[in-house]
């Protein structure tokens, strides 16, 4: 594989950005907003988050300036991908009624644009291979996630700084992105190391002035990111915990993480795996018309397990453990696989810092 | 692709209040090809919109060989059914489906079918009942035991009392709370287990209705010798999308909706009564 | 519809904020109008306040002798009766008296008691007759009391909103105030309603629209008291414009009491 790698140095990192602009992409990279490292388009490197580090802990984020040339120099924002498949609201169809009294539907088209998203991270990458598997390769293809997904161009980022909230070299989906991308970028002092994974990555590289990579490139920056594994602080205590779970669902911490967790679903909402949604309606005044919306969801809401009188998980002890069993356990069943990735962002953007690692360490001990 | 989200009109053909708060719609789709294309196993389910207010999954109690329409028995409790109750023959509303794991009807053939359903839970049999009773030399013996909180909740009498005619065929109905003139059990709908014989091995179950009243069968069943993977039981969970999407309905791993809402025992039988799945 | 939905607006003990979503909300009032017969709604200039309604919006807390036996024949006048706004649902800022010596307060600001008729309490809608549901915000917006009357005449009550703030923030791609910026931010014990007003421009929820379902105030509590913020300032936070809601009194209280 380290054969295959080019060096495209930082002066000519904007090509890569024309390349994708001029294929037909719109560009999304990260870039700062109010704080956080956020997807969203961009239209030169100068949007890129040149220098920017990202502080986090359990509960909290912040960024520092540095004055290093890198731009990929930070481990995540509180989205990346599923925002950009799995959108926040989508509307279905519309319901029209007519005066004698018969309905009409309509269902939208979704129609979505060839996007290129520069700085996919391993984490995202596997999460959004679980997203393929369930919106798009079941019986009931999701229209609107796969119109997007399909004109997905990704660019990975190898990681090489990751938070003290990451976890991906113990779930073994990170640092490294090994697969779901078109183009996979290493991230050095003087540009970047660049591979293609397929044909539509192949065609962007023929564009651009790339050199072979040296030896000691490709050398620093394998380095660069096992290090960024080595350096992980929390972990899973194994990839697969279904069994244990599911043995200790009267477990006492059960009731302890209650105390502190708010029920305010920011873990769920922040997860790039869980898909969770519900589906509403917005009727006109004049009763006309009815727009069918479908909009995230999370299991720590009592309307998520509610059915005709009872909600079947009332307090916040069987949300939270109905969102950790079937994170890291049932979905092995579903999908052949944890539901978790290791990005971490569960722990920062929790508004109190609740630590999954810490909680299934205390759960599984 | 297709919109798998999007319901098709359907009009209410007749609608038969059967208790105070239970009341059938008998819909046909306004289209008649997707009339005509529609089919169903007994036991799946239709989410069913009201316009402007929204969807609520139903099962189906018609028998899927009667085309004409398509029945669902509805008990009015929440936000949509209420609105439901008020709708009359003439009214359009939206249907989409069917959904789901029906009843093992042809896993049935050749054995003796014992249906026990408690409250409204008979519904999704009744589908079942009017099946086997069309079909009734493939089925041995057929067992129907039915319970009620109140002998008032009991809807349907007369098919009752017509299914008890049938020959190889025994009816037992309970009612915790009987009112002057119940000739049936008074008790819970377990209690019936004494006046009926079940032959372990040679029967296949079905269950459908409130949970605890479905564990405490699957428990005088177990004494009786039948073996879990003779009991399939009917969930309901909180559903949106029907089709496996939307995360409401799961159940540990399996979705209500998709894998469901019939399941052989062994599948649930790890969280079936656990508080919170 | 051969008969239309007769409707009524009600002010008791207010701002009479809440009824400017419906004066404000332009093309939408028209509709209004044309669909419903309103019946009364003083600041639209329609008196009648013993007019019979099939649904009746009602803006304001219950602080007066009067307001108490006015509140009692709307209910009996009205089919489908709505508390719309804080002062309707939780008493608002007029109910802070209930915790403080309100005696005092009233000598401090009238020089003759004697013309001042008032409760002891200033107390939500449904403390004094039964509601059929409640719309919460100070104050409530144009989409919520529309949104009211459109699923009614549909044959069926809105949904209740009762979900955290953060769940809106989190779907409108909102970067979290309080992860990001470490502001005192209530989204995560607040209902939501108002389209995230307040972190939707970078600024802490102050909890306007109330308590959602099953909060946890004494952990929201706890992450600032490890942070610095003194107890009494955590309680301030819940005893403010939603003081008299139930989960968010409780978890004031038991604030105050550890300051």
């Amino acid at each position: 594989m380290a054969e295959r790698r080019n060096f495209l140095p930082r002066s000519e990192f904007p090509r890569l950005l024309s390349e994708l602009i001029s294929a037909g992409y719109r560009c999304i990279g990260p870039r700062v907003r109010d704080g956080a490292i956020v997807y969203e388009p961009i239209t030169g490197v100068e949007d890129l988050p040149q220098g920017i580090h990202d502080l986090q802990a359990p509960g909290q984020y912040g960024l520092e300036q540095t004055a290093e040339p890198r731009f990929f120099a930070w481990a995540n924002g509180p989205q990346a991908l599923r925002p950009l498949t799995f959108a926040g609201r989508d509307k279905l169809w519309t319901a029209e009624r007519k005066a004698d009294g018969s309905v009409e539907f309509a269902g939208e088209s979704p129609q979505a644009e060839p996007v290129a998203v520069i700085g996919a991270r391993a984490c995202d990458l596997a999460a959004l291979y679980i997203y393929d598997r369930h919106f798009m390769q079941g019986e009931h293809p999701d229209p609107w996630y796969t119109a997007r997904r399909q004109k997905l161009f990704l660019i990975a980022v190898h990681c090489t700084h990751p938070s003290l909230n990451c976890f991906c070299a113990s779930t073994g989906d990170g640092p490294r992105a090994s697969y779901g991308y078109d183009l996979a970028l290493s991230e050095l002092d003087e540009g970047f190391l660049i591979e293609a994974r397929s044909e539509k990555g192949e065609r962007i590289l023929a564009g651009l002035p790339v050199k072979k990579a040296s030896a000691e490139q490709i050398e620093t920056a394998d380095r660069e990111i096992e290090d960024a594994g080595r350096r992980q602080v929390k972990g899973v205590p194994s990839r697969n915990l279904k069994d244990v779970l599911f043995a200790r669902l009267d477990h006492p911490r059960w009731n302890e993480v209650a105390q502190r967790c708010l029920s305010c679903t920011n873990c769920t909402l922040v997860c790039p795996t869980c898909f969770c949604h519900s589906e509403n309606d917005v009727p006109s005044l004049d009763g006309s018309r009815s727009e069918h919306y479908r909009e995230w969801d999370s299991c720590f809401t009592q309307r998520h397990s509610y059915i005709h009188g009872i909600t079947i998980r009332p307090d916040t002890r069987t949300r939270y453990r109905q969102w950790l069993t079937h994170k890291v356990g049932s979905w092995h069943d579903q999908f052949g696989r944890s539901g978790c990735v290791g990005c971490g962002r569960c722990i920062t953007w929790c508004p109190v810092g609740i630590d999954i690692t810490e909680e299934l360490a205390a759960i599984c001990r | 692709m297709q919109n798998p989200y999007l319901p098709r009109e359907a009009e209410i053909v007749e609608r038969v209040q059967e208790a105070p708060t239970i009341f059938t719609l008998k819909l046909r789709f306004t289209d008649p090809a997707a009339q005509g294309a529609y089919g169903y196993v007994p036991g799946q389910f239709n989410m069913i919109y009201l316009y402007g207010i929204g969807e609520v999954a139903i099962s189906i109690v018609s028998d899927p060989d009667e085309t004409e329409t398509l029945d669902h028995t509805i008990r009015a409790v929440g936000r949509v059914t209420r609105a439901l109750s008020r709708l009359q023959p003439g009214d359009r509303i939206g249907v989409r489906g069917p959904y789901g794991r029906g009843w093992p009807l042809l896993e049935a053939q050749g054995k003796d079918v014992a249906l026990i359903t408690g409250g409204l839970g008979c519904a999704p049999l009744v589908s079942v009942i009017r099946y086997i009773v069309a079909r009734r030399e493939r089925f041995r013996r057929l067992l129907i035991m039915q319970g009620v909180k109140r002998s008032d909740d009991l809807i349907w009498h007369e098919q009752y009392q017509r299914w008890r005619e049938l020959p190889d065929t025994q009816v037992l109905l309970a009612a915790e709370v009987a009112e002057p003139g119940w000739t049936w059990h008074q008790g819970l709908v377990t209690a019936l287990f004494d006046r009926t014989h079940i032959d372990p091995g040679q029967t296949i179950v079905f269950l459908c209705g409130p949970e605890p009243m479905m564990r405490a069968s699957i428990y005088e069943l177990g004494q009786r010798g039948v073996a879990d993977g003779d009991i399939w039981l009917s969930m309901e969970r909180n559903m949106h999308c029907g089709i496996g999407h939307c995360g409401h309905c799961m159940i540990g791993a399996p979705f209500v909706c998709r894998n469901g809402p019939v399941f052989p025992y062994p599948e649930l039988k790890a969280l079936l009564g656990k508080k919170g799945f | 519809m051969d008969k239309k939905l007769r409707v009524a607006v009600h002010k008791f003990s207010s701002c009479d904020g809440c009824q400017l979503a419906f004066l404000n909300a332009g093309e939408k009032l028209v509709e209004l109008f044309e669909l419903a017969d309103v019946v009364h709604f003083a600041e639209a200039g329609i008196v009648d306040p013993d007019a019979p309604a099939d649904l009746a919006f009602i803006e304001g807390s219950i602080s007066t002798h009067e307001e108490r036996e006015r509140i009692r024949r709307i209910r009996e006048n009205t089919r489908f009766l709505v508390p719309i706004g804080a002062c309707a649902t939780s008493g608002c800022l007029q109910a802070l008296r209930n915790q403080a010596d309100a005696a005092r307060w009233f000598a401090d600001v009238y020089s003759d008691l004697s013309k001042i008729d008032h409760l002891d309490t200033a107390t939500p809608i449904a403390a004094n007759v039964p509601v059929d549901m409640e719309l919460w915000g100070c104050p409530v917006n144009t989409r919520q009391v529309m949104a009211t009357v459109s699923s009614l005449l549909l044959g069926a009550p809105p949904r209740d909103e009762n979900e955290k703030i953060c769940m809106e923030c989190k779907r409108k791609n909102i970067v979290c105030v309080m992860v990001a910026q470490g502001q005192h931010c209530m989204g995560p014990v607040t209902r939501t309603g108002c389209g995230v007003l307040c972190p939707g421009i970078g600024r802490d929820c102050y909890g306007c629209y109330g308590p959602a379902e099953n909060i946890n105030g004494d952990s929201w509590g706890r992450w600032f008291e490890q942070k610095g913020m003194p107890a009494e300032r955590i309680a301030r936070r819940f005893r403010y414009i939603n003081s008299e809601a139930e989960a968010f009194r409780e978890a004031g209280k038991r604030w105050r009491e550890k300051s």
